[in-house]
């Protein structure tokens, strides 16, 4: 982790611009994908961000950062969005919002929390909760391209509901032997639940995650409890701090730095 | 009237879109002049790093003052802990958009750090901080003399917690936080202004708050 890592820095300053609505997911109860025309998008890397601003009619305004779901290689930018309880952005993002509407958007932002198929493998994401948006991008990024790079996703939900990308994940962990994807749920499991149960600890995380011999990249992306857990216990098991790279999602947090 | 679209001379008058239906939730109105733009009040501490928290034991901890590649001074905890202790208020803004009011800090001020190695005037103009995990931010003196910054030890009376930077963090809070550097361990003077760790990924070389200088070219 040096100045001298750089990777895809802006020139330019980073403009607003219009994204226009074109579908609408339905992920969970509480989380939607928006799939968003932007005119002129530069293009981004997987596991980069974007900022986005709302406006009222009374001009008054509120911005946001949301971690980009889509893959560089897809025509339309998605962003994938969890409504925060008594949130000011979230709620609208998820609830109010339909296709056809604009907002400002701009971006993309980061560049040290991002895979690119260039950078090779063992890759190693461990999700909580909505983390695993940036973290798909990586894992769709790496299907767009044939990658053959082993990988894993440890994804730790509250309860079945609550797994993001479930379909999604199952199909491709499926049609992909070199990728893995272990689900654990820590609320609720379902009868007959054949998946972990209980946050991540130590021992699953020895036990799933690449051994350090491997150099894994390892990408750890969720609540700051969440984050701060599953670092520490990575860090303790061997794992050379800067290979581990951390991201945390938070009611009143964005993302990074 | 000319032949543009309405909704296109829209845009192009106020470079913003109005969000059908979007309206402002906050039940109290923060005074403008504590709030810069596009920065919301929050209650809680959130917590941003790019790796894990280093733990780092007191016992094992020392500061540095370098300037280039020759010492000025160092300190281990106890040594640091007998400087000059100063304690601040003040709002911090983070570039994720959230901003912290009235936040109490307590640490060792720059101009005492420079008194404390008989230097009267700083030997150059910019710093580069590095900190535990290899993080690194540059921040020009002229933003850290005159009781601008510190190296706080102290959050709210107490020992800063491991996530939020301690044992120490550098504190210049009328820059962006990510200027605040958390685990710092030494400070040096540069002659030239360099890049540090965000200021390479495309974040703002100098961040002000109020400038909105969030990213490259703001």
């Amino acid at each position: 982790m040096t100045a001298t890592e750089t990777a895809a820095r802006p020139v330019r300053r980073l403009k607003w611009q219009l994204a226009q609505v074109r579908e609408i997911v339905v992920e969970t109860y509480r989380v939607k994908s928006l799939l968003l025309h932007v005119a002129n998008w530069r293009g981004h890397l997987s596991g980069q961000h974007v900022d986005i601003r709302l406006t009222a009619e009374d001009g008054y305004q509120a911005q946001r950062s949301y971690s980009i779901a889509s893959p560089p290689e897809d025509e339309l930018l998605t962003l994938t969005v969890e409504r925060v309880e008594n949130g000011e952005v979230s709620p609208y993002l998820v609830d109010d919002l339909r296709v056809g509407d604009q907002f400002d958007l701009r971006g993309p932002i980061g560049g040290y929390f991002v895979w690119t198929a260039a950078m090779g493998g063992p890759l190693c994401l461990i999700a909580g909760g909505s983390g695993v948006v940036p973290l798909m991008a990586m894992l769709r990024h790496r299907e767009r391209r044939n990658g053959h790079a082993p990988a894993l996703l440890l994804y730790s939900s509250r309860s079945p509901e609550d797994v993001i990308y479930r379909a999604e994940l199952d199909a491709m962990a499926r049609r992909d032997s070199h990728l893995r994807v272990v689900n654990t749920l820590t609320r609720k499991q379902p009868d007959g639940w054949m998946g972990r149960r209980g946050r991540i600890d130590k021992a699953l995380l020895a036990q799933e995650c690449f051994p350090p011999e491997q150099s894994p990249k390892i990408f750890v992306c969720g609540s700051t409890p969440f984050v701060e857990d599953v670092s520490r216990f990575l860090v303790e098991l061997g794992h050379d701090p800067l290979t581990v790279k951390t991201e945390r999602f938070g009611p009143s947090g964005g993302q990074a730095p | 009237m000319t032949g543009t679209l309405p909704n296109e001379s829209m845009i192009a008058m106020n470079e913003t879109t109005i969000s059908r239906g979007f309206r402002s939730k906050r039940q109290e109105q923060t005074p403008k002049n504590r709030l810069p733009p596009g920065q919301y009040v929050t209650t809680d501490f959130p917590v941003l790093s790019a790796g894990p928290t280093p733990q780092i034991k007191l016992g094992d901890w020392t500061f540095a003052l370098q300037l280039g590649a020759s010492l000025l001074g160092k300190w281990n905890w106890a040594e640091f802990e007998a400087l000059p202790q100063t304690t601040i208020k003040v709002d911090i803004h983070c570039v994720t958009k959230w901003s912290k009011l009235d936040t109490n800090w307590q640490g060792v001020t720059f101009d005492d750090l420079l008194k404390a190695v008989g230097l009267t005037e700083p030997p150059a103009p910019y710093i580069m901080a590095h900190c535990d995990g290899g993080y690194t931010t540059n921040v020009p003196v002229a933003d850290l003399i005159g009781d601008q910054g510190m190296i706080a030890t102290r959050y709210e009376g107490l020992p800063i917690p491991p996530a939020h930077g301690g044992p120490a963090r550098l504190l210049v809070p009328h820059l962006y936080f990510w200027k605040s550097a958390k685990w710092v361990r030494r400070l040096r003077f540069m002659e030239k202004d360099q890049p540090g760790f965000w200021e390479s990924f495309g974040y703002h070389n100098y961040g002000d708050p109020w400038k909105e200088q969030r990213y490259d070219g703001d």
